[in-house]
């Protein structure tokens, strides 16, 4: 384990996978073509990017009430994201994250998405309220 | 959480598995947030068009709706935001019928639950307004930021899942803007220039949303010589929603909480200076000069008014390409007794009813249409459609109206 982070805020089971990290929003309806599992929205830091099986960590969640259901549709068919991490959540994202059974952890007290990188391998302990690093895509500078 | 003896009966399952499954999910939304309780709610409004439901979504209201009557119904007045189509006009929209076949099923499990389906986001405005201090449940962030700031109501943003378990329950987890201490203000916003028009209001409310930037930022703005109208707040409440995820503003001499900036402001919050050339700055980012495709009214749905003013810009003309206003099914016959959708239409516009344009698979109906580059005067619109594929354009209503007689937006 290279680094660990805590969170206030988390729900869902431990899992582990590959982060894939902007310091930008998130919204279902907003950013993504949920179809094909990629970030749609041209102004997007992530457009164009698969999130499909992949650990997104991002700012905070963005938009409209619509991703308390599309989350548990995306889920159904295997479009969703593994697990999501944000720096803030808002309800929304809450409410979505639980109907669709996925893990989440929000609000540290530092900025998430500048310590972390995409590629980086992390773990998620929502009953630690953790964040472990266990190995980095690059080396750290 | 802290349980009362009959939340502890639901859990429990003894009102059935719906409301069981329902406060279940109300506990897991409250305790990540550290709610102490449940605070009981007197309205519910759910956000279901099946663009977001899938299948998967309408099976699951299907699983609720299959209980017996006495275990599925809502037991407080819970009502429904726009559907995904207004099925008069599917066919000219071009939807197909499996769009509409899952419109059908959800509708019908929401009457079996009880769900009133006034398929409206500006309620506020037509069904029933919150009132200060009002505990609510309501879904559609538009809804919920003017019914927090111009009415004085309490309420998250609930999406559909958790507006029908408020329902089911008829209490949502106490966190949130149900605490007075979460409805301080957290930023200061001072005003340089008062919008008059309804598109600079939405663009004034994008620009604050941004600035604000997260669900837990509230913004008290300053400035404002009077109070503007309803449309007016409308516009600018669901723009900021939208553009920051924000969901209760106050301005300081209008909305019920902030008579003075001490009610709602302590010292040495963050100040930021808003005026004409941020809002134009922002719409700057949304008009090319070029080619319009398609012109849209909706986001929110347009009250009486709006459609009596688009009814005047519209006489005397015939339009090159489709315009659709979109309003709400408590509207659309007041309009038509009014000869207002008969003066919409007889320039070769369409008043749609009960829907709203990007809950209404707009991607698809874009492709099917050979809409991309589409003129609108709301700045939620243009924040929502790029994500769909669409060049979205941002103007004034007169703008828009010319832009379908010409075909460009001047």
């Amino acid at each position: 384990m290279i680094a660990e982070y805590r969170s206030h805020h988390a729900m869902g089971g431990p899992l582990r996978g590959i982060a894939l990290v902007a310091r930008d929003g998130f919204s279902a309806r907003y950013d993504l073509d949920r179809i094909h599992g990629v970030f749609s929205r041209p102004q997007h830091a992530l457009a164009g990017q698969s999130y499909l099986g992949r650990i997104l960590v991002l700012d905070t969640a963005k938009g409209g009430v619509a991703s308390a259901w599309m989350l548990y549709e995306m889920a159904s068919r295997g479009k969703a994201p593994l697990a999501l991490v944000f720096n803030s959540v808002n309800p929304i994202m809450a409410q979505g994250t639980a109907l669709a059974g996925l893990t989440m952890l929000a609000g540290f007290d530092c900025d998430i998405t500048a310590e972390l990188a995409s590629g980086d391998e992390i773990e998620l302990d929502p009953a630690t309220q953790t964040v472990r690093v266990l190995a980095r895509a690059r080396p750290a500078t | 959480m802290k349980l009362n003896d009959f939340e502890q009966a639901m859990l429990a399952g003894e009102l059935g598995p719906v409301r069981k499954l329902a406060l279940e999910h109300q506990l897991s939304v409250g305790r990540f947030f550290g709610a102490a309780d449940f605070v009981p709610v007197t309205q519910a409004h759910i956000m279901a068009d099946t663009e977001s439901l899938g299948e998967a979504g309408v099976a699951w209201l299907e699983k609720l709706a299959s209980h017996p009557s006495r275990e599925r119904r809502v037991r407080i007045p819970t009502i429904t935001d726009p559907r995904g189509t207004d099925f008069t006009k599917a066919a000219a929209l071009k939807q197909a019928p499996w769009m509409l076949a899952l419109e059908r099923r959800a509708i019908d499990a929401f009457v079996k639950l009880g769900v009133l389906m006034t398929d409206t986001c500006i309620n506020y405005q037509t069904v029933m307004s919150a009132t200060r201090g009002e505990h609510v449940a309501f879904g559609d962030t538009g809804v919920v930021i003017y019914s927090n700031s111009v009415c004085g109501a309490r309420s998250n943003f609930e999406g559909g899942p958790s507006a029908l378990s408020a329902g089911l329950t008829g209490r949502t987890p106490r966190y949130g803007f149900h605490l007075d201490e979460r409805r301080r203000a957290t930023l200061m916003i001072e005003l340089d220039w008062i919008p008059e028009r309804l598109d600079d209001w939405g663009a004034l409310g994008a620009v604050i949303g941004k600035l604000a930037g997260n669900y837990w930022a509230v913004p008290v703005i300053e400035g404002l010589e009077r109070a503007p109208g309803s449309d007016a707040l409308k516009h600018f409440g669901a723009a900021m929603a939208s553009f920051g995820s924000v969901a209760l503003f106050h301005m300081v001499g209008v909305t019920p909480e902030a008579s003075r900036l001490e009610d709602v402001a302590g010292p040495g919050l963050p100040r930021h200076r808003v005026g004409r050339d941020a809002v134009r700055a922002l719409q700057a980012g949304y008009r090319d000069g070029g080619s319009v495709d398609v012109v849209v009214f909706s986001a929110p749905q347009l009250s009486l008014l709006e459609l009596a003013h688009l009814a005047d810009l519209c006489d005397g003309r015939r339009f090159k390409i489709p315009l659709l206003a979109v309003t709400s099914p408590q509207v659309k016959p007041d309009a038509e007794r009014m000869g207002f959708v008969a003066r919409i239409e007889a320039a070769g516009g369409t008043v749609l009813a009960g829907m709203c344009f990007y809950q209404s698979y707009a991607r698809e109906i874009g492709e099917a249409n050979g809409w991309r580059r589409l003129a609108t005067n709301s700045a939620k619109l243009v924040n929502i459609l790029g994500g769909y594929g669409y060049r979205p354009l941002l103007a004034s209503m007169e703008a828009c109206v010319g832009a379908a007689h010409t075909g460009t937006l001047q």
